[in-house]
């Protein structure tokens, strides 16, 4: 029989099927942060029972941690509180916990896939929903919510409906200057935020294919924002030589019992799928947001569009529109901004500060932009650093801050303040998500160059050696 | 953590005609910090509940002492972004026990059935009727049966039936949550981790 990669993988972790409801999935890996864990451990508390399977469960602290002087005592109370519980419910439960300061320490979709916990063939969750990010390897990645947390906590498993199964194929050659995260925010811009709601997506074609690690990766990430469960790719040799050897990784006959099984993880010839769609790669430019949803985006030269063109509610477009304090049928072009930040699960790896400095190098930072550097991980930082990235940056008027999600979701001190402008590398855009009356425009690391160097949005290909 | 059973719910609702709202909107990121589930009602919908001062803004559903009761009907696409389930706590505690719209996200749908709050979707077309009938008398009650999965306007009878999987259902009536079903099968799982490669 044909099968779909998904299906494999799925298929493969399910305990029990129940009759009209869910399947009981069995979960291989679960990533814990401070912030969607603490009740879940209460929890367990109350029902007097202990964590299944410590050795599967990885605990990072990320979500509102400072990113400026980490090795001071958190300032804010309530967040300190959160990382003490983290620590502390860690070391009860026997818990691999690697909070402020620890080299492997980083954004949990960032560390999990360089520690190697993140494998093909792997069902992943964690109480984020970027944690689609790791379907990247061909795993089964999903965003769940703390009670759900709490079910793999105590029993190392999950009950899920299967999801229905879509696949998204993308042909041709991308232009110059489009990036994974153009790619990703393109799809979202056709699918719309709800166009994949109750699917499991499979990215397809040569475009994904000949995608790095770090690009699957952003993709992946941003299947959420079309509403889908997760994304996933199949694993190629690419992926094996990504996790060879890194920390969790199996080593020895362990690795070649694994090969062997990985191997096997792709979809048949002839399977089906619930929905599919198919893209063109030439299609495709650099992306930029204009409004308050991740579906909300266009190509950087294209206009906003009138509300008329525009499927759903008028009401809601304008309301929306009236947020970003812009107009339809204005060019985003020449909009002034305020803020820029790189960073986040999305795009806070290794090859998108490469991205960054390529276009900054040589130019100075535009004088009114404030810009939020962020690493994702200690070991993203360490290459910037090694690979004398740093200095470009420096050189440039820019300075590079400490790992964590920062600006993603604005719970530290990294908050844009109201009203004000910020092209970001993350993945989300709604009302005051970096900030109470914060604006944001969601684009790639290229993008976020080119408006922090000019101080408004500007088509980095005009910046770009041809 | 366990919640009330439902069975039949017969009250009036509040109205919230927008579409695609997202989590971070029902509980803004600010208010995630706490250790406790509890007084997540308070900050339910905040930035479009209050000012900056903490004023309220009248004009908001919520703040709108016209309305009453234990539903909540939203637009399109209601709870997509974030999977924080604080949001679903927050619906719970400010008094929800069910949210109406035409199509639910769904982290926030499963969510809300594990925290004892039940999402019903609808037509387009009857979620229309509901916020007609809701803005031409603020009192007006609607009647959610989950033993017959069905959701009637009491002021016109009209009626819709809705889907909910009878593992859920079967939950929500007893008000069991999954960890209870899970404990209960931890030996057939045991079993199983050992046939896991890695
Ligand atoms: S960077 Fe943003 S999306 Fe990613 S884990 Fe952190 S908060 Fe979640």
């Amino acid at each position: 029989m044909s099968n779909t990669l998904f299906d494999k993988v799925w298929d493969a972790h399910v305990v029990r099927k129940i009759e009209g409801g869910p399947d009981v999935l069995f979960i291989d890996r679960h990533l814990i942060h401070e912030v969607t864990s603490p009740v879940a451990f209460l929890g367990l508390k109350n029902r007097g029972i202990k964590v299944m399977e410590p050795q599967r469960t990885f605990a990072t602290a990320d979500h509102n941690t400072p990113t400026i002087n980490q090795h001071l005592p958190v300032k804010d109370p309530l967040s300190a509180n959160q990382l003490k519980a983290l620590e502390e419910n860690s070391a009860e439960h026997g818990i691999i916990h690697w909070g402020l300061g620890h080299e492997n320490n980083g954004i949990v979709h960032v560390v999990g896939p360089e520690n190697g916990i993140t494998l093909p063939g792997a069902t992943i969750v964690c109480g984020d929903s970027h944690t689609s990010t790791h379907g990247a390897f061909g795993a089964i990645a999903f965003g769940i919510g703390t009670s759900e947390v709490e079910m793999v906590l105590s029993t190392q498993c999950i009950m899920q409906p299967k999801p229905k199964k879509m696949r998204i194929n993308i042909e041709g050659k991308l232009n110059k200057a489009v990036t994974p995260k153009d790619v990703a925010l393109y799809i979202i811009s056709q699918l719309s935020t709800s166009g994949a709601t109750g699917y499991f997506v499979e990215y397809a074609g040569n475009v994904f294919e000949e995608m790095s690690m770090e690009g699957r990766m952003t993709v992946c990430n941003l299947s959420i924002e079309m509403g889908a469960r997760g994304g996933m790719i199949a694993p190629d040799q690419k992926t094996f030589d990504y996790i060879e050897g890194r920390k969790f990784t199996p080593k020895g006959s362990d690795w070649d019992k694994a090969m062997e099984y990985w191997k096997t993880l792709k979809t048949d010839e002839g399977a089906t799928f619930d929905q599919e769609y198919t893209f063109n790669a030439a299609d495709i430019e650099p992306m930029i947001t204009y409004g308050t949803n991740p579906g909300m985006g266009i190509g950087i030269s294209q206009s906003i569009p009138k509300a008329d063109a525009i499927k759903g509610g008028k009401a809601t477009y304008e309301k929306s529109l009236n947020y970003m304090g812009y107009d339809e049928g204005d060019s985003m072009i020449g909009k002034t901004i305020d803020f820029v930040f790189v960073g986040s699960c999305t795009n806070g790896r290794i090859e998108d500060f490469r991205a960054f400095a390529s276009i900054v190098k040589g130019r100075k930072k535009a004088d009114h932009v404030t810009a939020w550097l962020v690493p994702g991980s200690h070991k993203v930082e360490a290459q910037i650093k090694e690979e004398g990235i740093l200095d470009i940056l420096t050189d440039s008027g820019f300075q590079l801050r400490e790992p964590g999600c920062s600006a993603c979701l604005a719970m530290n001190d990294d908050k844009v303040p109201a009203g004000k402008y910020a092209v970001s590398t993350s993945n989300r855009n709604f009302e005051g998500r970096q900030g109470p009356g914060s604006r944001t425009l969601l684009a790639s690391p290229l993008v976020a160059a080119a408006a922090a160097v000019t101080g408004k949005v500007t088509d980095p290909r005009e910046l770009m050696a041809s | 953590m366990a919640y009330d059973k439902f069975n039949i719910l017969q009250t009036s609702a509040y109205p919230l005609p927008i579409e695609n709202v997202d989590t971070d909107q029902i509980i803004p990121a600010r208010f995630l910090k706490a250790t406790e589930r509890k007084g997540f009602g308070d900050n339910l919908f905040r930035d479009w509940r209050y000012n900056a001062d903490d004023t309220p803004k009248m004009d908001f559903p919520l703040n709108d002492s016209k309305y009453s009761g234990k539903i909540l009907v939203g637009g399109r696409n209601f709870g997509s972004g974030s999977s924080r389930e604080h949001a679903a706590w927050a619906v719970y505690d400010f008094g929800f026990r069910c949210v109406i719209s035409s199509f639910f996200a769904d982290i926030f749908k499963n969510n809300c059935l594990n925290v004892g709050v039940l999402p019903v979707q609808v037509s387009e077309e009857f979620l229309q009727e509901i916020f007609e009938a809701i803005y031409d008398n603020p009192k007006t009650e609607i009647k959610v049966d989950l033993p017959n999965q069905t959701v009637t306007l009491m002021s016109t009878g009209k009626s819709e039936s809705f889907e909910i999987n009878s593992y859920k259902k079967e939950n929500m009536l007893n008000g069991f949550d999954d960890i209870d079903y899970l404990q209960n099968i931890k030996g057939e799982i045991q079993e199983f981790v050992k046939s896991r490669p890695f």
